[in-house]
């Protein structure tokens, strides 16, 4: 194949000339020029605008002011403003009313789901389902060891349960019965435990382990281990287990007791809004009275 | 252009050429170094900040040891995001006293500038032993081996005086007591006002809640220190900044 003729005028050179080799002195592309001298004015104008030099305290400001601070903090103001009208009506509601008010229910309900996996989910799971080995209860069955109504979870949410922070936290405390019954008297109220809601272990010492439960337990968890919500006594008949229902855990539990602590949500962490949007979020989770 | 064609006599001249470009380069050197002089001055200064205590130092080599950086960061950022989910935004003085810091630069797990107070002693020891047992989801692998590990703090005066040695605060005080402050801050029983004179708000308890000073009491107390030395109620952030 034949190469085409090449049909062009000869380029201007830049005169140099080395050994026979010249340099041709073609223009660069205007487009590309244009280009170029427009990134230098936007680098000037960008200098002058925005924070650029460092100088020996702080960098120049910058005519436009911006700042990643202000931002941030304009950005959670505006979410906070648009979200004021509705956070004053979720605070001046009467907690039990709230689910009744589709508008003021839909926005609890979405807005405690945040807060729930920004500060609930780490113990009791990102589905609320609880954690049996560490003893953080299960918020979706209906069992409640405080109380299940929308008052009662609000409660413990601002003040926790058990914790030192909170003068006003939710406390009792199970005796650690390893001190004050023997061995025998253990096993025999171990199995009446487990009798209550399934087949003990042992049958003739769940039967002998009444007596010792009535003496000691029925006090707090009922006499029928029914359990009492006013003082945070788990229910023993109904099958759902804080920390497990084999023998070795409960006999764990009654041997050296437990002593689950909620922190405060109320106070520096969350404001009264998001405290009653997660109370009716969990309430609406399938357990709430 | 004139001024263009002078460039031929800098071409042609070497001892020229090599004196201009010595120049040009100086100028470049001059605008990217010479702000590093200052860079202390562009850290605002925050109000209770304070150089680590021995056993949260100890802690802090752990962390570092055990890589805990590759999938933690501990950089808050300013968005809007960040800051409900973790607590106010990280300032520079708040790492000030790191060595290497650990801003880190991925989050496989959360971050955790702020994770002082969110979370018991017992959760956290619970979940080094077995991440998943506390957050199915977890991919975090187990720690539980610290626990087993005792420490004695033999050597934290030496680490405390390279640390000085590269511009964290140590008094000869707080070195003289390295391994008496270490002690203290994980024994409940132990005098603990010396420790909190030289180190305000250092919490001291029984981290793991096991006899003996384990490498999880010291990461625990590490951890449950993070973030939580400045009091962000009574903070103005400089709006420049």
């Amino acid at each position: 194949m034949a190469k085409k003729p090449i049909n062009r005028q000869e380029p201007e050179t830049t005169g140099h000339e080395w050994d026979g080799i010249e340099e041709y002195n073609n223009p660069l592309p205007r487009w590309w020029v244009w280009v170029f001298y427009a990134t230098i004015v936007w680098g000037l104008w960008y200098v002058i605008a925005y924070p650029a030099w460092p100088l020996i305290n702080q960098a120049t400001a910058g005519y436009k002011g911006w700042s990643t601070r202000a931002n941030v903090a304009a950005e959670i103001e505006a979410a906070r403003a648009a979200n004021a009208e509705i956070n004053a009506r979720l605070v001046a509601a009467d907690l039990a009313d709230i689910p009744a008010d589709p508008e003021l229910n839909t926005y609890a309900v979405s807005a405690g789901a945040a807060v729930f996996r920004t500060w609930c989910a780490q113990c009791h799971g990102a589905g609320a389902g609880g954690l049996q080995a560490g003893g953080y209860p299960n918020l979706l069955d209906n069992d409640w060891l405080w109380g299940g109504t929308l008052e009662d979870i609000h409660l413990t949410v601002t003040h926790g349960i058990r914790n030192e922070t909170d003068p006003d936290a939710r406390w009792s405390q199970m005796p650690a019965f390893g001190d004050m019954l023997d061995s025998a008297e253990i096993d025999q109220v171990v199995n009446y435990v487990m009798s209550l809601s399934g087949a003990p272990q042992d049958a003739a010492a769940a039967e002998a382990g009444a007596q010792v439960y009535l003496d000691n337990c029925a006090v707090c968890h009922g006499e029928n281990g029914e359990g009492d919500i006013t003082q945070g006594a788990p229910n023993l008949a109904d099958a759902i287990w804080l920390y497990g229902g084999d023998y070795d855990t409960i006999r764990e539990t009654v041997t050296n007791s437990r002593f689950g602590i909620m922190p405060p949500m109320g106070g520096a962490d969350l404001s009264e809004a998001e405290i009653r949007a997660v109370a009716v979020y969990v309430h609406q989770l399938g357990g709430g009275e | 252009m004139a001024i263009l064609d002078k460039h031929a006599v800098l071409e042609k001249n070497v001892t020229l050429l090599a004196i201009f470009a010595f120049l040009v380069v100086t100028i470049g050197g001059i605008v990217q170094i010479a702000p590093l002089f200052w860079l202390e001055n562009t850290i605002e200064d925050v109000e209770g900040m304070r150089p680590y205590s021995p056993l949260e130092l100890a802690g802090r080599e752990i962390y570092i040891r055990e890589g805990c950086y590759v999938c933690h960061s501990q950089m808050i950022r300013p968005m809007r995001d960040e800051v409900e989910r973790y607590g106010h935004y990280s300032l520079a003085a708040e790492s000030k006293y790191d060595h290497p810091f650990q801003w880190g630069s991925k989050r496989t797990g959360p971050d955790l500038a702020r994770v002082g107070g969110r979370y018991s002693d017992d959760w956290h020891v619970q979940h080094l032993r077995n991440p998943q047992a506390m957050v199915p989801e977890s991919v975090m692998p187990k720690y539980g081996y610290l626990e087993r590990r005792l420490i004695d703090g033999k050597h934290i005066g030496d680490l405390m005086r390279t640390h000085r040695l590269v511009g964290v605060p140590y008094t000869d005080e707080m070195i003289a007591n390295a391994q008496a402050d270490f002690r203290a801050q994980a024994d409940p029983d132990a005098d603990s006002d010396g420790l909190l004179a030289r180190y305000p708000k250092a919490q001291a308890r029984n981290f793991d809640g096991q006899p003996g000073i384990s490498e999880t009491d010291a990461l625990i107390a590490y951890m449950q220190m993070l973030g939580t030395l400045v009091d962000f109620s009574t903070f103005t952030p400089a709006p420049s900044r």
